[in-house]
């Protein structure tokens, strides 16, 4: 089963079958991030372009660490301190970049549809590290990944995702990964935030109660909610989201009784997730910045497949 | 096309070659102490099994064996339309100040175990590497050369080697192709 693209901007794009080839490279990947010498001479002598037009900690780190596991030489350009402030636009930004002869640029770009756009006009791959609401695929991969560690199969698991669906590329990218994986995924979030139609992506259910989407669940997947944005207009207060949409231990156990919980971070704590939840026994939280690394490792190496896969 | 197919080994031959491999090792190595096995996916992990069956037998001592997946390390990874699915390395024993013994079923150009000494090289420092194979089939393009030998077999470049395995893992012919 080859994998034919040059770029992977979203999990909507890809089959079955290539997201589970992803996610098998990263499952044997993983054992690199356990040697002593955390590095194999794959992607020796290419160039990994790391261009962020947003904040970002994990996401970043973790396709940086990444590259360098596989030998790739990596340069990091952040939005706020590169000439994107002197008011230069993205074709403009991008075709300098490339004049420097990069093998992969991972964007990550607060409109979506950005990663469309640079991807037609540059020869190199792009990967998506996130845009706007669209996608996030190698955030929904690492959750697939760690949802797959432990139930060995997606097929048939109940998975709650909860918070604010609208604004979320964390959960675009799960509801396209997982249905196509054969999950049945429930949605619940205030209806300020949970967009109309959403249902129509595929085996979706939207609930109007959490507890609804949380009962008998395998997974809780909690989404941030994002306080520098939407936080402010689309809620009365976070003490009452807190109060109706918050993960506590009450709430969760309606789910099953070894159900895993799950946060893209950065963790709001007291909001979405109350500390007892996030530091407790069901928490997936670490584990999923741990499969992150092998995750990207594995879109890095498909990916970079050469020149013919670009024709 | 038409292919003629010639049987270099039979499971017989395939056996009593393992047989007297093990033996080679051992005579070399003077015993198992120290000693570890390590196959390159997947042909030589299941000979690798074998071998340790048979240093068992011989010694009453079981050799590790571990499997070692080449594909990060290829040096024509650059030339695939699409990269190879990578298999799983696994060495669950420290292979330091080891004596390992490279297992593969036909060695041909040495690029492959070029990779996998550089894989085992990333995973500690051995004392030495030896390496064992069932098939020696020519065309170096490295200069690489192997410890043991079941057989011989000159080549064309046109022709194709290919060791059958059953469901079990278990070798059960060589298969010279035409």
């Amino acid at each position: 089963m080859p994998f034919k693209h040059k770029d992977i901007i979203g999990l909507q794009d890809l089959t079955r079958e290539e997201i589970e080839l992803l996610l098998n490279t990263a499952e044997n990947l993983k054992e690199i991030n356990e040697r002593d010498i955390k590095k194999v001479p794959t992607l020796r002598g290419k160039t990994v372009v790391n261009l962020f037009y947003e904040a970002s900690t994990r996401t970043r780190t973790s396709f940086e660490i990444a590259a360098k596991r596989l030998s790739a030489d990596t340069i990091n350009i952040t939005a706020s301190t590169s000439s994107v402030t002197k008011g230069e636009t993205l074709s403009d930004t991008a075709r300098n970049v490339l004049a420097m002869k990069p093998d992969i640029i991972v964007m990550r770009h607060a409109i979506s549809g950005a990663h469309h756009y640079l991807a037609q006009r540059v020869s190199c791959s792009v990967i998506n590290a996130g845009d706007g609401a669209h996608e996030h695929p190698s955030q929904g991969l690492l959750d697939m990944l760690t949802m797959r560690q432990k139930f060995g199969s997606l097929e048939g698991l109940k998975v709650a995702i909860v918070g604010d669906i609208t604004h979320s590329r964390v959960a675009r990218s799960n509801i396209y990964g997982l249905t196509k994986m054969g999950a049945n995924v429930f949605l619940a979030g205030p209806p300020t935030m949970m967009p109309p139609g959403i249902e129509r992506l595929g085996n979706v259910t939207v609930c109007n109660d959490m507890r609804e989407a949380v009962a008998d669940a395998d997974v809780v997947m909690m989404l941030r909610i994002q306080l520098e944005r939407q936080g402010k207009t689309l809620l009365p207060t976070l003490k009452e989201y807190s109060r109706y949409f918050g993960l506590n231990n009450h709430v969760l156990q309606l789910a099953k009784k070894d159900a895993m919980v799950m946060h893209p971070g950065p963790i709001n704590r007291g909001v979405e997730l109350c500390s007892h939840v996030a530091d407790g026994d069901q928490s997936h939280i670490l584990k999923q910045v741990e499969n992150g690394v092998a995750v990207r490792m594995s879109m890095l190496y498909h990916v970079s497949g050469g020149e013919l896969a670009t024709e | 096309m038409a292919t003629e197919n010639t049987i270099i080994l039979d499971g017989a031959g395939v056996k009593r070659a393992l047989t007297r491999i093990a033996h080679e090792v051992l005579e070399r190595n003077k015993g198992v102490k120290d000693l570890v096995l390590v196959g390159i996916r997947t042909g030589g992990v299941h000979l690798a099994h074998e071998l340790s069956l048979r240093l068992e037998e011989i010694e009453g001592e079981k050799v590790p064996v571990g499997a070692v997946d080449i594909t990060l390390y290829r040096d024509d990874i650059k030339g695939h339309a699409e990269h190879l699915p990578v298999g799983k390395t696994e060495i669950p024993f420290s292979i330091e100040g080891k004596k390992v013994v490279l297992v593969d079923d036909v060695l041909f150009t040495g690029r492959t175990i070029r990779a996998a000494m550089d894989a085992i090289m990333d995973h500690g420092r051995p004392s030495c590497i030896q390496l064992a194979v069932l098939v020696d089939r020519g065309h170096r393009d490295l200069p690489i050369r192997a410890d043991f030998v079941g057989r011989n077999v000159p080549t064309s470049l046109k022709e194709n080697i290919t060791v059958a395995f059953d469901a079990a893992n278990k070798p059960t012919e060589v298969v010279l192709e035409k």
